[in-house]
């Protein structure tokens, strides 16, 4: 997976394409939120708009993430999930708990 | 080209990662002539990645000496995958509902659950002298599980 960093209005912004499963895609959305939380970011936002696929260890990478994220009192948030994505998200309910948006003028208004 | 009525292929690769993207890309294949709808192939490869990646990770530990070996039973009217490890066993009654208030954070334990929702039927059968052999089955033409039950959910938000 292919992972661009950059900053918008106080996000951190992570630009991911790929596939977020397991041996590849969860190590490097890991290292990445892990390097941009080590360099201050408190906000991070995930454009998951070229994500093609995720599985069960994607899914608790995003959870992981979110934790890291807010127990340092800060705010994970996902936008322009594709519909199969989106659809992995649903079935076990994480839509209930992850902050999604639909694109990402929404996703950055809401952590500004 | 047309499919043969029953084809039944079998795999046997070692406890890598990287070889499941092999084992999925030979699923595409022997799918390919079954004209299997697009939709129904993603969801399918959705619920075996999640079998080869519990093989290889709970099943195998990793081990690079142990294999999984995996059958693919093909025919115009369905598919049945087995993939079979080395490993100990376990108890499936023991995995907890990823949808209980207490899981719903946990980053582990939903690869079972996304392989009975994404498929018809998922057996497992434990060797006697170790090993677990997990099969799914998926008859073509039937409901979309994945992208059904996406819609209905998404209908209840």
């Amino acid at each position: 997976m292919k992972i661009d960093k950059r900053q918008r209005d106080g996000a951190t912004i992570l630009d991911l394409q790929g596939k977020i499963t397991i041996g590849e895609g969860d190590v490097a959305l890991r290292e990445a939120v892990h390097e941009a939380v080590g360099a201050g970011a408190v906000n991070i936002l995930l454009n998951m708009g070229r994500v093609r696929t995720i599985d069960s260890s994607g899914v608790g990478e995003l959870i992981a993430a979110y934790t890291t994220v807010t127990n340092r009192g800060g705010k994970l948030g996902l936008f322009a999930l594709p519909r199969r994505v989106l659809g992995v998200l649903q079935i076990t309910q994480l839509v209930t708990v992850l902050d999604i948006m639909q694109d990402e003028d929404e996703a950055v208004a809401s952590v500004s | 080209m047309s499919a043969p009525s029953r084809q039944t292929i079998r795999l046997s690769v070692g406890s890598r990662y990287e070889n499941i993207e092999l084992v999925l890309a030979v699923v595409d294949e022997v799918l390919e002539p079954l004209d299997v709808d697009e939709e129904s192939g993603y969801w399918m490869g959705i619920a075996l990645r999640e079998a080869l990646t519990n093989a290889i990770k709970h099943g195998n530990a990793q081990d690079p000496q142990k294999k999984v070996e995996v059958a693919l039973e093909v025919s115009a009217d369905g598919i049945e995958v087995t993939v079979e490890d080395e490993g100990s066993g376990f108890d499936p009654a023991a995995v907890g509902d990823p949808l209980a208030p207490d899981n719903l954070l946990k980053t582990q334990g939903r690869g079972i659950f996304y392989m009975r929702k994404f498929m018809d039927k998922i057996e497992y059968d434990f060797g006697a002298e170790g090993g677990t052999k997990v099969r799914l089955h998926k008859k073509f033409g039937g409901p979309r599980a994945g992208a059904e039950e996406t819609r209905e959910e998404r209908n209840e938000d």
